[in-house]
């Protein structure tokens, strides 16, 4: 693999999930989550892991984000206490 | 909270996208053995097309689908076509899941019966996967109540 691209996938890697635990909207920490699903998939496509790379993309990016959303929509914007 | 919308872009493109998302799930699910794919991730891409369905329109639309009795039957089918291609090995006189026995009782040689029988474990996979993760979505859309996916 090209290490530039490489090091700026791995980057952004880095980034997507310091902003996913840092973010205070939940909404937003899912999406920001299925941003990263995508970057590992492409880190591992790039790897040759082409397998791996497909279940990260058919299950880390796309159910578990439904998934993610879904539960959402059952909480509210404030917390009760 | 998600009640039927009558938004017909959303509607239209869902129902021209969902015929090529189950088909193409059908591909993996069946070229598993020969290209990245399998049971699992087939599953997965079949369950997001309902999911799909159950976003542009609503529960009750999957619901008569795929009602909640069909799906509790799905997920035991899957189990059992697995467990049976492994229990059928080991009445054969292998070990659990030793394909190559199979050749006994299929009018093939042992590298078809290998084959086939992968197909099969593949096929009760994704039967499986497909029906939990819809039931999933589905109870946690609609809190537990298979109504219209709401908050109070």
């Amino acid at each position: 693999m090209i290490w530039q691209l490489d090091i700026v996938i791995l980057v952004l890697v880095v980034i997507c999930a310091i902003a996913a635990i840092s973010v205070k909207d939940l909404l937003g920490s899912a999406v920001l989550l299925g941003a990263y699903s995508f970057l590992m998939c492409l880190l591992w496509t790039g790897m040759g892991a082409v397998d791996v790379a497909f279940t990260e993309a058919a299950v880390g990016a796309g159910i578990s984000t439904a998934f993610f959303i879904a539960a959402i929509y059952q909480t509210t914007r404030r917390t009760r206490d | 909270m998600i009640k039927r919308n009558e938004d017909i872009i959303i509607q239209t493109v869902t129902r021209l996208l969902t015929p090529f998302v189950q088909l193409f799930a059908l591909y993996v699910i069946a070229h598993g053995h020969y290209s990245p794919g399998g049971g699992f991730q087939g599953g997965c891409i079949l369950a997001a097309s309902f999911i799909l369905m159950a976003v542009a329109n609503d529960v009750a639309f999957v619901k008569r689908r795929l009602p909640e009795r069909l799906t509790t039957a799905l997920i035991s089918a899957g189990v059992l076509i697995y467990a049976g291609i492994g229990l059928a090995c080991l009445m054969l006189g292998a070990n659990f899941l030793d394909y190559g026995i199979l050749h006994r009782v299929l009018p093939v040689d042992a590298v078809k019966a290998r084959a086939l029988a992968t197909l099969g474990v593949e096929i009760g996979v994704g039967i499986t996967v497909m029906a939990v993760m819809v039931s999933i979505f589905l109870n946690l859309l609609s809190a537990g109540r298979h109504e219209e996916g709401a908050v109070e």
